[in-house]
């Protein structure tokens, strides 16, 4: 029997959902191994007996913490997809900012009519089987991430940093090129993507485990740079793990 | 019908972007509610970006909405350029042109052949269509793929752009690159117009449904406007984007996460319709053969014809590309360095960035300090302009369908909200039915 799967999504900008869309043809592929059954984006049925739960967002408000805890009830595999899920991602942001000053900002005083907290990953309220990081994720690290579980496995996961991948594609380091990156201690995975197009790595696949901070205080020192700059940097994707450190 | 009693509630509409609920009770004949709310969990962008630097706001607002991304990437680019001071080379503007054409050629073919196709065909999903209806489903599939690699080519991936930067790009396509995707847009047309046909077969379903409104949008005496052009009003005439705060006038809705907006009506409407009827003597001849073909002529007043608007405008976007890079061959394409970085003053400032991303007129407009620290920030967005449209429709049509079941009468509201493409993760930085009985 093919094993029913359901995607949930909360806090978030869907928009790792699309790139399960955007598998084009390799999602008529994966329709054929899977069976559906929640996907409000794209589908108007739902049920709610489903094996594998695929959730995209991070959770901000307690109201969703019930709607959590009910999938996780009706799950045999919860799956955390991109960033939000994965580790607060971008959400978190906020979350180096008084709350009700945030919500004034935006809503003025209507603030009052709108309940939410410090945006966080899903894995802060009930346990998590798996992650596909990266914001967005990656279709090909999506897919091996459900290869594995069709096939009972544990996916791995990477544990060395973004800059292994980005010195194997020959970049030139963005610290040579005067620019902050944080790619020496974030998770890789995504074959240095970002630097690869030019820019940076800005970290949205999380830390390494483990990461080596003397190392990159080093190069910090090294290219001029202060600790400032470093945590700045850190607060676009980190803010949650840094407050759990 | 004047003993009816309805209730549907309709949570978390499916097949849109973002969670928007329905609420309809009828009492005795008598509607007691029709309401439109959004429930998103809301995301707090302007906040969020406040104390950032000019060079991070495109990347962290392209977050509000995966979809449209390199729409948000784009007006945030915009508005921080017109905030620092900064010019961008007549290439890098055709470039940009291209990014903006390659994701409402995405979008438009996900809303059309994912989430609009399947309550024409009484499916509830493509998935079923993918056994019953295999050689339709792949042509869409295969101009998706066309309008992502686009993306990808134009501006290194589809979603979250990495190459849009302040001052430019920090990459560009080789021109040999641009030639093969010409080739590529060329090709499409055949499947363009076989999905054309296929919408043109199904058009019979679309409710016969009009109520007049306000349409809004950006125009341009010298092209179909999408990235540049002055806010125009079918209403009121036309004004720079720096003005918009006097159209859009966004108010907070108690129900709604999202925000909602009104200009001189109790509503107006952005998005695909609105441009066509704005700017329809702008359209590319084969976009302007399409529109004739579904007989969608200014001003249409039938939101449902949202959905064909946009099958005008993925013809609109496939010329129009083909004639960016006709353009860019003949200028010459001009090489730029690795990594490229384009050199940028920093200074205090406040700029407002305009563009029509797929379902809408998008402004983002922020304030920057001598050293380049955003202050302020204010994104207003396509969906969140059309709340207020969407409920005074549903006010207006459910009187006409009341005799229907209570069935078709959910899936008619529920048709009407997706032909809007809301998306409702960008709204707040919302959609759902509740039928009350």
């Amino acid at each position: 029997m093919k094993p029913k799967v359901a995607f949930f999504d909360f806090a978030g900008c869907e928009g790792d959902q699309l790139q399960i869309a955007n598998l084009e043809e390799d999602l008529l592929t994966l329709l054929g191994q899977i069976e559906v059954v929640s996907f409000r984006e794209v589908m108007k049925e739902h049920a709610d007996n489903y094996d594998i739960a695929f959730v995209e967002g991070s959770c901000t408000r307690l109201q969703d913490e019930d709607r959590l805890k009910q999938i996780r009830k009706n799950a045999k595999v919860v799956v955390a997809i991109g960033s939000c899920a994965a580790i607060g991602g971008i959400n978190s942001l906020r979350n180096y900012k008084d709350l009700e000053g945030v919500k004034k900002t935006v809503y003025g005083e209507n603030a009052k009519l709108f309940d939410s907290y410090a945006a966080r990953p899903i894995d802060a309220i009930i346990p998590v089987d798996a992650y596909v990081y990266g914001c967005p994720i990656d279709r090909e690290d999506f897919l091996h991430v459900v290869k594995s579980l069709l096939l009972g496995k544990k996916p791995e996961t990477i544990t060395y940093p973004v800059c292994v991948e980005c010195k194997k594609n020959e970049n030139i380091c963005a610290f040579e090129r005067g620019q902050f990156c944080v790619g020496p201690v974030t998770r890789a995975g995504c074959d240095s993507c970002c630097v690869n197009e030019g820019t940076i790595c800005w970290g949205c696949r999380g830390f390494v485990d483990n990461p080596n901070e003397n190392s990159h205080k080093e190069v910090l020192i090294k290219y001029g740079l202060t600790v400032d700059d470093a945590i700045g940097k850190f607060k676009l994707y980190f803010g949650w793990q840094e407050a759990k450190r | 019908m004047k003993n009816r009693n309805l209730d549907v509630a309709v949570h978390h509409v499916t097949r849109v972007e973002g969670h928007g609920n329905i609420y309809v009770n009828v009492q005795k004949g008598v509607i007691e509610k029709c309401e439109w709310s959004i429930p998103e969990a809301p995301r707090f962008f302007e906040a969020m970006v406040e104390g950032r630097s000019w060079n991070e706001l495109h990347h962290i607002t392209s977050r509000i909405c995966g979809i449209c991304s390199i729409g948000h990437a784009l007006a945030s680019l915009k508005a921080t350029e017109a905030a620092l001071g900064i010019t961008i080379s007549e290439q890098d503007l055709k470039l940009r042109k291209l990014a903006l054409h390659g994701e409402n050629l995405q979008s438009h073919i996900l809303h059309l052949g994912f989430l609009v196709l399947p309550d024409l065909m009484g499916v509830g999903s493509v998935i079923p269509l993918a056994s019953t209806n295999l050689p339709e489903v792949k042509t869409v599939l295969k101009l998706h793929r066309l309008a992502n690699e686009m993306s990808t080519l134009i501006c290194g991936r589809t979603t979250h752009p990495q190459r849009l930067i302040p001052g430019g790009f920090s990459k560009i396509p080789a021109m040999r690159e641009l030639v093969e995707l010409r080739k590529k847009l060329k090709e499409s047309i055949s499947s363009i117009t076989t999905v054309a046909e296929l919408f043109k077969s199904l058009a019979g379903k679309l409710p016969d449904f009009k109520r007049e409104t306000e349409f809004i949008a950006l125009t341009n005496p010298n092209e179909y406007a999408l990235y540049d052009g002055v806010i125009a009003s079918s209403d009121t005439g036309s004004a720079p984007a720096r003005e918009y705060l006097a159209y859009t006038n966004e108010f907070v809705v108690p129900k709604s996460t999202a925000k909602w907006a009104k200009h001189v009506r109790e509503s107006y409407m952005v998005g695909a319709l609105a441009r066509v009827n704005i700017n329809y003597k702008r359209l590319s001849p084969m976009a302007l053969e399409t529109a004739e073909a579904f007989n969608l002529l200014p001003m249409c007043y039938n939101p449902f014809m949202n959905s064909i608007a946009q099958l005008v405008e993925v013809v609109q976007s496939v010329e129009d590309s083909i004639r960016l890079i006709n353009e860019l061959e003949a200028a010459g394409l001009q090489s730029q360095p690795e990594y490229n970085k384009p050199e940028i003053k920093v200074k205090a400032g406040q700029g407002v960035g305009a563009v029509e991303v797929p379902r809408g007129i998008l402004f983002h407009d922020y304030t920057y300090n001598a050293k380049g620290v955003c202050t302020k920030a204010n994104c207003i967005i396509p969906t969140n302009q059309n709340h207020a449209n969407i409920e005074l429709d549903m006010k207006a049509l459910l009187p006409q369908i009341l005799e229907k079941s209570e069935k078709e009468i959910e899936l008619t509201l529920e048709m009407l909200v997706r032909a809007y493409d809301p998306c409702i993760s960008c709204s707040t930085h919302a959609v759902k039915v509740n039928f009350a009985r």
